[in-house]
């Protein structure tokens, strides 16, 4: 087997490269269950409580396509082998991106070429990335299935768990490997990967919830097997054979692809560009606007639309369930405020989207940063466009697509909420503004974002990143540790009034958040002014 | 007539690390200027601060009659940048990004852009991501070259180019300063350096050891001599001038400094002289001689 040889030292390339990011997401995956069984343990303590729970969740459609047919008995480990099962999907991205990240986009930047030049086999590379994903995928199955145990959950079925998740991050690393062989540019590869990831996901979920005629969709795609394993309930061990041909014979078709290519070509020919710019492409701004569309676009309608039609479409059964709930209820109080039931889901669901379009933010903010360090704003700095232009045109998609983003977000959830109890007039107006009411705190951390640049420039993708997990952390876990309300308000989405709700919204908080944002804008670009370019 | 670029006594410094320690530069309008250098010795940090994108700590810079750190953007309309490493948008096309970066300095030259494209041989319809070294380089130049400027700044710009490319190169170098361009040609190609360029500047350790025409750099250079002696050559090792001297027998080789060249011969004649060969000094010995690190000398 030439053809294999040096993997070993690859992989062990991966696992030095990826010393910090695999461990990271590893880990995440792992504790996520347990502390999702944890939870659900002291809330619902009853196999008659966890049943209801079950019943009250299982009435909405949107939640059978997310987590699949609901459990056929209440125990605590079946109901979260269901409730968890983002996990799988979240398994299956991770299993893609990491093996492209190791194989196409090492290509593509061309230091494949030369690994490929040593003593390397053929294969190498790419049964590299695969057995490593495979490796730290299994990893995470254990952690996951000994997570669930310490929960007082038995064995079998926890073990069933946690191999469930594992094949779905080695299936997709199969995906993800025969995906790398098609382009030449990665990012073309994940978007074949990941709509593949996204079809299944939506085959298997119609299957789930289109009883009779279409069910069988349900178990049309490797992905759904992964799902009917139902663990602890019926442990449908030999589906992991099943789900582990199917990734041999894809690793094996890419081995083949990848035999068969040149090192840094593709199967399918590189697209040809327009020999001359458009008119549109004169200014910074319109170079801008090529560099940013594909994210705003994606933002747009991965969280405005798409995200819009779940949080509308789930409001109303979101809140007959919170009304029978007390501790359920009060936790979205926390993120929501006193409000009727309804308000509550609705203002919860808004500052959760926030969260997200502040990551948005922040990545765009960062593109200057990788801009600068790829030494592409020097040719467009000496040719006569001054720093402040140049920032400027990317600060526009960076305080501006976020608040598109929201506003489409809020536009579509109100349309649907409102649908749905019949007064889209009323609706519409509310959601909208309980989701744009949430832009002075996301604008904050757009605005520490471009003063890291402007003052740090090589430490501020930290900067940006690590203010955003603080307020993840103090607003997902913050309440839930009862910590003090000092600690509480460093995230400037404490502060965020909760809407809809009162009429008298208190403007206060949002005058001084939109102001810090400024000045932090401001100190980014007077300091961006005032120093060398490039810090490399 | 004012000078294009004047820099005096320009330091510049990268934390501990000393860039640039006193730097002069004058480049006269109209001239194409070499600018030469071991790897390292500050030639792209001189250019970025006549960019106005670095800002020089101490020393005065005066590009085209204004200050590149204040008066950037107005001067950037004057001039065109080739770096010595063009990096591309990945979903760029070549020909956008040459007409993106001539639309941003005020205009582009349509004819011009296309007898480059021509001449150079790219095909502008390929996105960033696909072209090679080479061709990325033929993009950035001819985003520079098709653009009617005063004054071109190439820092290594050929870089990863063909021959055939190069020679290309040299024939629109030749035609743009015809039409009274000024150019700042940072290199480490002496026989490119030799057909465009009118003076040179030669830099080590961020400051400027020799500057002259080339004709003058020549006689700052050493000639060699090997010369057949009919009694051993005594004493001549201790003459000024004269370096490396190797004696085989009744055979001298030697190399001797422009300056003494004839106080050297006179002392040669009389060891009776049955053959002579004298090699011209090249430019190359030159540049090698400036490029050698201090631990070398």
């Amino acid at each position: 087997m030439t053809s294999l040889t040096g993997t070993g030292t690859l992989i062990r390339l991966i696992l030095r490269r990826d010393r910090v990011l695999m461990p990271i997401w590893m880990l995440c995956m792992a504790l996520l269950p347990m502390g999702l069984a944890s939870g659900t343990a002291s809330l619902y303590p009853t196999d008659a409580g966890r049943q209801g729970y079950i019943d009250s969740l299982a009435a909405s459609p949107i939640m059978l396509l997310f987590y699949g047919q609901k459990p056929a008995e209440p125990s605590l480990g079946a109901l979260i082998f269901w409730r968890a099962a983002t996990g799988i999907v979240i398994m299956g991205l991770i299993g893609l991106l990491v093996v492209i990240r190791h194989t196409r986009v090492e290509e593509e930047a061309g230091r494949r070429e030369l690994l490929g030049s040593a003593v390397v086999g053929r294969h190498a590379a790419l049964a590299a990335a695969v057995l490593t994903v495979s490796g730290a995928s299994l990893v995470v199955g254990v952690l996951v299935a000994l997570g669930m145990i310490s929960q007082q959950t038995p064995a079998p079925g926890a073990f069933a768990m946690g191999l469930a998740w594992a094949f779905a991050g080695i299936l997709y690393a199969a995906i993800g490997a025969l995906a790398a062989q098609l382009t030449t540019g990665a990012g073309a590869a994940r978007g074949i990967a990941g709509a593949l990831l996204g079809l299944d996901f939506i085959l298997r979920g119609t299957g789930d919830v289109a009883a009779g005629g279409l069910s069988w969709l349900a178990w049309a795609t490797p992905l759904s097997w992964v799902y009917k394993v139902h663990a602890y309930t019926d442990d449908r061990w030999w589906l992991f054979a099943l789900t582990a041909a199917v990734a041999l014979v894809l690793v094996l078709a890419a081995l083949r692809l990848s035999a068969r290519r040149d090192v840094g070509a593709g199967l399918l020919p590189p697209r040809l560009g327009p020999a001359a710019a458009p008119a549109s492409l004169r200014s910074p701004f319109g170079l801008a606007w090529r560099l940013h569309r594909g994210s705003l676009t994606g933002w747009t309608i991965g969280l405005g639309v798409v995200g819009g039609v779940l949080f509308g479409g789930v409001a109303k059964t979101a809140s007959s369930l919170l009304e029978g709930n007390g501790q359920l209820t009060e936790i979205m109080e926390r993120i929501g405020g006193k409000s009727v039931a309804s308000d509550i889901f609705i203002g919860g669901s808004m500052g959760i989207a926030a969260i997200a379009v502040a990551a948005y933010g922040i990545s765009a903010a960062l593109r200057m940063r990788t801009e600068e360090a790829a030494l592409r704003s020097e040719p467009v700095l000496s040719a006569g466009v001054g720093r402040l232009r140049w920032a400027a045109g990317h600060l526009a998609f960076a305080l501006l697509g976020p608040t598109v983003v929201m506003a489409v977000t809020g536009l579509v959830a109100g349309l649907m909420y409102g649908a749905s109890t019949g007064d889209v007039g009323r609706e519409v107006p509310r959601v909208i503004g309980a989701a744009l009411v949430q832009m002075p705190a996301v604008w904050l951390l757009t605005g520490l974002t471009v003063a890291a640049y402007g003052l740090l420039p090589r430490l501020s993708p930290a900067v940006g990143w690590v203010a955003l997990s603080v307020c993840v952390l103090l607003g997902q876990i913050g309440a839930a540790l009862q910590l003090d309300q000092i600690v509480l308000d460093v995230s400037p989405f404490t502060h965020i009034p909760h809407l809809p709700g009162p009429a008298d919204v208190p403007v206060t908080p949002l005058l001084v958040l939109t102001v810090l944002a400024a000045g932090l804008t401001a100190a980014g670009l007077a300091a961006l002014r005032r120093r060398d370019i490039p810090v490399t | 007539m004012d000078n294009a670029i004047s820099v005096v006594g320009l330091t510049k410094s990268f934390g501990q690390a000393k860039a640039l320690d006193g730097l002069d530069l004058t480049v006269a309008r109209g001239e194409v200027h070499g600018f030469l250098g071991p790897n390292g010795a500050g030639k792209t940090t001189t250019i970025r601060i006549l960019l106005g994108l670095l800002r020089a700590d101490g020393g005065t810079a005066t590009l085209l009659g204004g200050d590149p750190w204040r008066d950037a953007v107005a001067l950037h309309r004057r001039l065109a940048y080739v770096p010595g490493d063009v990096t591309l948008w990945p979903n760029l096309s070549g020909g956008e990004v040459i007409d993106l970066l001539g639309r941003l300095r005020g205009g582009l030259n349509a004819q011009k852009r296309k007898d480059l494209l021509e001449r150079f041989d790219l095909d502008p319809r390929k996105k960033g991501r696909a072209y090679s070294k080479g061709n990325r380089q033929k993009v950035g130049l001819i985003a520079a070259l098709a653009s009617d400027v005063e004054l071109l700044l190439l820092d290594e710009p050929t870089s990863g180019l063909d021959p055939l490319m190069e020679e290309v190169f040299r024939q629109v170098v030749a035609e743009e300063t015809r039409n009274g361009r000024t150019v700042l040609l940072s290199s480490h190609i002496l026989s490119e350096v030799e057909a465009l360029c009118d003076r040179v500047s030669i830099i080590r350790l961020g400051r400027t050891v020799e500057t002259g025409t080339l004709a003058e750099l020549r006689h700052l250079t050493r000639t060699h001599i090997t010369a057949e002696l009919a009694t051993p050559p005594n004493g001549l090792a201790q003459l000024p001038g004269v370096h490396d001297l190797k004696a085989d027998g009744s055979t001298v080789r030697f190399q001797v400094d422009q300056a003494e060249l004839d106080a050297v011969l006179r002392q040669l004649t009389t060891h009776g002289v049955r053959s002579l060969v004298s090699q011209p000094p090249t430019l190359e010995e030159l540049f090698l001689r400036h490029y050698e690190t201090e631990s070398q000398r």
